[in-house]
Parts: C-alpha cells; sequence; structure tokens
C-alpha cells in the first residue's frame, strides 16, 4: 500500500535550479533510503516533502491526501539531532505531543513506556549533554517517532556518529524497526549503510538533481550480521558505483 | 571536582585580601597620618552604621522602591520591544540604531531634566532607572533571540508548531543566558540610578540623605552610606545570580562534565 508519493518535484533557488522532476513512493513499513552525493538536493527535497518548503511544481501526497507545503503532517529529523540543551531528554522527547497540545503531565506519560523499546532507560530526567552521540541519536530518533506513527523522514540520521559507534547503531536501528514497523524515507551518502538499512534505494544525483536510478534490495529482514561482508551485498555496491 | 576545590579557596583568599585592607586602614586611620574628618576608620564607619540605622533603613526602603519599580517596569519594556523587534525585522531596522543612540546620554545629564518633568517625588527616578534598565534588557534579548538555531525552529516548524509555540520552546529559552547576562548588569545600574537620580533632587531615599551627611561633613556617615550601597547592589546581583541557577539547571550538570 503506498503511504507517501511524491510527484514531479522541482525547485530552483533564484537561478539555481536545484531538483527536478523528482518522484518517489513509500510504501507502508517500508524503509527506502535516498542516496546522492553532497550538494545534490537532497536536503531540499527533504524540506519539500516535510512541508517547509514549496515546491515550484509537483506535490506531496501522504495516504492519498495533498500535504504540500502543510508543515505537521510527517516526521523529520533533520541532520543535527537538535535535542534542545535546556530541556530534559523526556522533556526533548514529548515536545511533538506539547505542540500537538497535550498536556506536559499526559505527554510524559505517554512517551515514557518508548524509553526500554529504543534503549534510553534512566535517561529520561538527563539532560542531552551528558549523553553520548550514539545515545543522543536514539532520543532524536524517539522524538522523531513520538510525532507521527505514519511516516519519518530521517536526513543522514547517522553521518555524524564515528564509525563504530555507526555500525552498533545500524545493527540497533534495524532491531528497532522490526518492532515499530514505521515508514521511513532516509537520506545518506553512504553506499554501505543504504544497502544494509533499506529495502529499496533511489539515487539522486545530477544537476538539477533527479532520480537516476532505483535499486531493490532483495535479502530478506531480519538481515543477518554479516550480510555487509557477503558477496551479495558487494554485488549491490559495484552496481550502484557504477550507476553513481 | 576540580572547581569545587577551587571555589572555597577563592573566597578565602578574597576574604584575606579584604580583612587586610581594612586593618591597614584602621592602623593607618589609628597612627594619625590623616586627619580623622578627612578618613574616618572603619570602626567609626561601623559605629555610625550603627547609630544611623534606623534612618538608613527607612531610606534603603525608598531607594529600593524605586528600584524594583524601575526594574520591573524596565524589564517589562524591554521584553515587549525585544519581542516586537524580534517578530518584525522593520522595527529591528528602524529602532536599533536609535536604541544604540540613547545609552550615549549621560544618565547624570538626563535626570535633572527629569526631574524638572516629574517633579521631586519617585517618578522621575523610576524613569530614569527605566532608561538604564531597558537597554541591557532589550539588547540581550534580541541577541539571545537571533541566536537561536535555525534549524531548531525548522524543526518545530515542521511539527506544524505556531510562532507561539517556537517562541516558548526554542527562542525564548535560547535567550536566557543573555537576558540573565544583561539582568546582572540592570541590577545594578537599577540602584546607582536611583542614588544618583535622589541625589539631583528629592525629599527622601539613600541619595538624599548622602547630600545631607555630605553637607555636614559627617564623612563617616557618607561612608557607611556607601558601603550600604554597594552591599544593596551586590545582593541584588546575587539574587540574579540565583535566578539565573534555578532558571538553568542545565548549565550547572554541564560544569560537572567539564570540570
Amino acid at each position: 500500500m503506498k503511504k507517501l508519493e511524491v510527484k514531479n518535484i522541482s525547485k530552483s533557488f533564484g537561478d539555481k535550479q536545484v531538483l527536478q522532476d523528482v518522484s518517489l513512493e513509500l510504501n507502508d513499513g517500508e524503509l527506502v533510503c535516498v542516496l546522492g552525493v553532497s550538494g545534490v538536493g537532497k536536503s531540499t527535497l527533504f524540506n519539500v516533502i516535510s512541508g517547509l518548503l514549496m515546491p515550484d511544481c509537483g506535490n506531496v501526497l501522504l495516504n492519498g491526501t495533498d500535504i504540500t507545503n502543510k508543515p505537521g503532517n510527517v516526521s523529520y529529523m533533520l541532520q543535527k539531532d537538535l535535542l534542545l540543551p535546556y530541556r530534559t531528554i523526556e522533556d526533548n522527547v514529548a515536545l511533538p505531543l506539547l505542540i500537538k497540545g497535550m498536556k506536559k503531565k499526559e505527554a510524559r506519560k505517554t512517551v515514557s513506556p518508548y524509553f526500554s523499546v529504543f534503549g534510553l532507560q534512566g535517561t529520561q530526567k538527563k539532560y542531552p549533554s551528558l549523553l553520548s552521540g550514539g545515545m543522543r541519536q536514539r532520543a532524536a530518533l524517539l522524538r522523531t517517532y513520538m510525532f507521527s506513527r505514519e511516516i519519518a523522514l530521517l536526513d543522514e540520521p547517522f553521518s555524524a556518529l564515528d564509525t563504530l559507534t555507526k555500525s552498533s547503531m545500524h545493527s540497533w536501528y534495524l532491531d528497532v524497526m522490526e518492532e515499530i514497523k514505521l515508514s521511513t524515507l532516509f537520506i545518506t551518502h553512504d553506499i554501505d549503510e543504504a544497502i544494509l538499512l533499506s529495502d529499496r534505494i533511489y539515487l539522486l544525483s545530477g544537476s538539477p538533481g533527479s532520480i537516476t536510478s532505483e535499486i531493490i534490495i532483495e535479502e530478506p529482514k531480519p538481515r543477518s550480521k554479516d550480510f555487509n561482508l557477503s558477496p551479495k551485498f558487494l554485488d549491490y555496491k559495484r552496481k550502484i558505483l557504477a550507476l553513481l | 571536582m576540580k572547581k569545587s576545590l577551587n571555589t572555597p579557596n577563592k573566597n578565602f583568599a578574597s576574604c584575606i585580601a579584604v580583612l587586610l585592607l581594612l586593618v591597614l586602614w584602621q592602623s593607618v586611620c589609628a597612627s594619625g597620618l590623616i586627619p580623622e574628618f578627612l578618613l574616618p576608620s572603619p570602626l567609626e564607619i561601623l559605629k555610625a552604621f550603627c547609630d544611623e540605622l534606623p534612618l538608613l533603613w527607612d531610606n534603603t526602603l525608598i531607594t529600593l522602591t524605586e528600584a524594583a519599580a524601575g526594574l520591573f517596569l524596565g524589564m517589562l519594556t524591554g521584553f515587549v520591544s525585544a519581542v516586537l523587534m524580534d517578530t518584525f525585522g522593520i522595527l529591528y531596522k528602524a529602532f536599533y540604531p536609535l536604541l544604540i543612540i540613547t545609552q550615549t546620554i549621560p544618565t547624570v545629564a538626563v535626570a535633572p531634566l527629569l526631574v524638572l518633568w516629574f517633579g521631586y517625588g519617585m517618578a522621575p527616578k523610576v524613569v530614569l532607572i527605566v532608561i538604564s534598565v531597558f537597554f541591557p534588557v532589550t539588547v540581550g534579548l534580541l541577541d539571545g533571540f537571533r541566536s537561536s538555531q535555525k534549524d531548531a525552529v525548522d524543526l518545530l516548524r515542521s511539527m506544524g508548531a505556531t510562532r507561539v509555540q517556537i517562541f516558548r520552546y526554542i527562542k525564548f529559552p535560547s535567550a536566557l543566558p543573555q537576558l540573565f547576562s544583561g539582568l546582572k548588569i540592570a541590577s545594578a545600574y537599577s540602584i546607582v540610578g536611583a542614588v544618583i537620580s535622589e541625589w539631583l533632587g528629592g525629599f527622601s531615599g539613600l541619595g538624599v540623605y548622602m547630600t545631607r551627611v555630605k553637607k555636614a561633613f559627617a564623612f563617616d556617615k557618607m561612608f557607611a552610606v556607601i558601603f550600604l550601597i554597594s552591599a544593596i547592589s551586590l545582593l541584588l546581583m546575587g539574587l540574579v545570580k540565583f535566578a539565573e541557577k534555578r532558571c538553568m539547571p542545565y548549565r550547572n550538570t554541564d560544569g560537572k562534565k567539564g570540570g
């Protein structure tokens, strides 16, 4: 079932066209990745999908309803974790609920069962500055999830982490996704990460950026820990490198 | 760890320094090098302070009332104008330079005018304090609002937050540090401002008391009131610091991690 449809999006800033005729779709429970080099317009695309930016033409449909330039419909996690330093983790995570008009007490109660699902037990009353990079990222993901169970847009969610933390976050993330089945569209410039996590990959390239190909990763989930060392994985990588 | 060991030491050192200075002062006076009427000894000042306590207390209340009223109104106008200037870019462009210019006008020059306009009561004092408090609060808040991360604002917008919500959850809390540093300056200004304007015309308050004892050449009382004024200023700044710690507990945990 189609959750999200992005149809023929074009966007320019002044004279510079950034996106041209970008179309993609996301099905229920899918993990789809937009892969492309830095500066190709990935973040612009997400700003359009989230409703922050008005595209020059094209539209965005969520469950068939037009949400073009209407913020507040899909969860969006920006590149930095953006945890507010002056709020405890609990209150950071509860923020989307407060914005929807929920009372503080109720919001805290609603978020509390998810702390263990996201491996964040015991951090409720801590301030973000006391958490490690990986934990902060988990908290940011939980906040994204609290906003909406429909669709999450993740803009390079793991790019700020060191390699070791990143790979443990990948396996953690796959586990969590097994549990919460969130339809997710995420951006990365890391080919390995794209193959490891995604059901499908869209390649965004060129200037202005457009979708040049779509690759389906047929490896079943949950994927084994050493999938990224298998010949199949390398075949996908070779294929993508040739396309880029 | 290091920090918690350091702080009492630092306090201890400065206490010793003050104590030594007082002892030196007392012995200079006792030796008769300087005539007593020109420089009273610390003990005489203390005695004058105790003798004059009821009178000083009454005047302190007046000065504090003026300072509190001025601080409150100054903060209020500062807050409102900062919010307006942050919300409407045109107001920022129009009034920011004007704001800077108002600060180049010396308070001492304006005070007599204010007395002419508003009389000898509390009004000119309060107005003078409002003028001097308003500036650090407005500028602090404005810089603070502007320091809030654009990405964080975008994040809230993507959640469909209203302008008021963005202000409440992002802009205001990110301006708190600047607001408090503005307030620390403002609280010191408020006492000094009150004293100066009382000095230039009025019936009661520590400034008036000061001019009276000066005319009587009662230097011991003069010193007593000077010390009282600086003690009050320090106390006010301490209060602001206390409020700062209460309002921003996350800063304390930050320090623990760093130390």
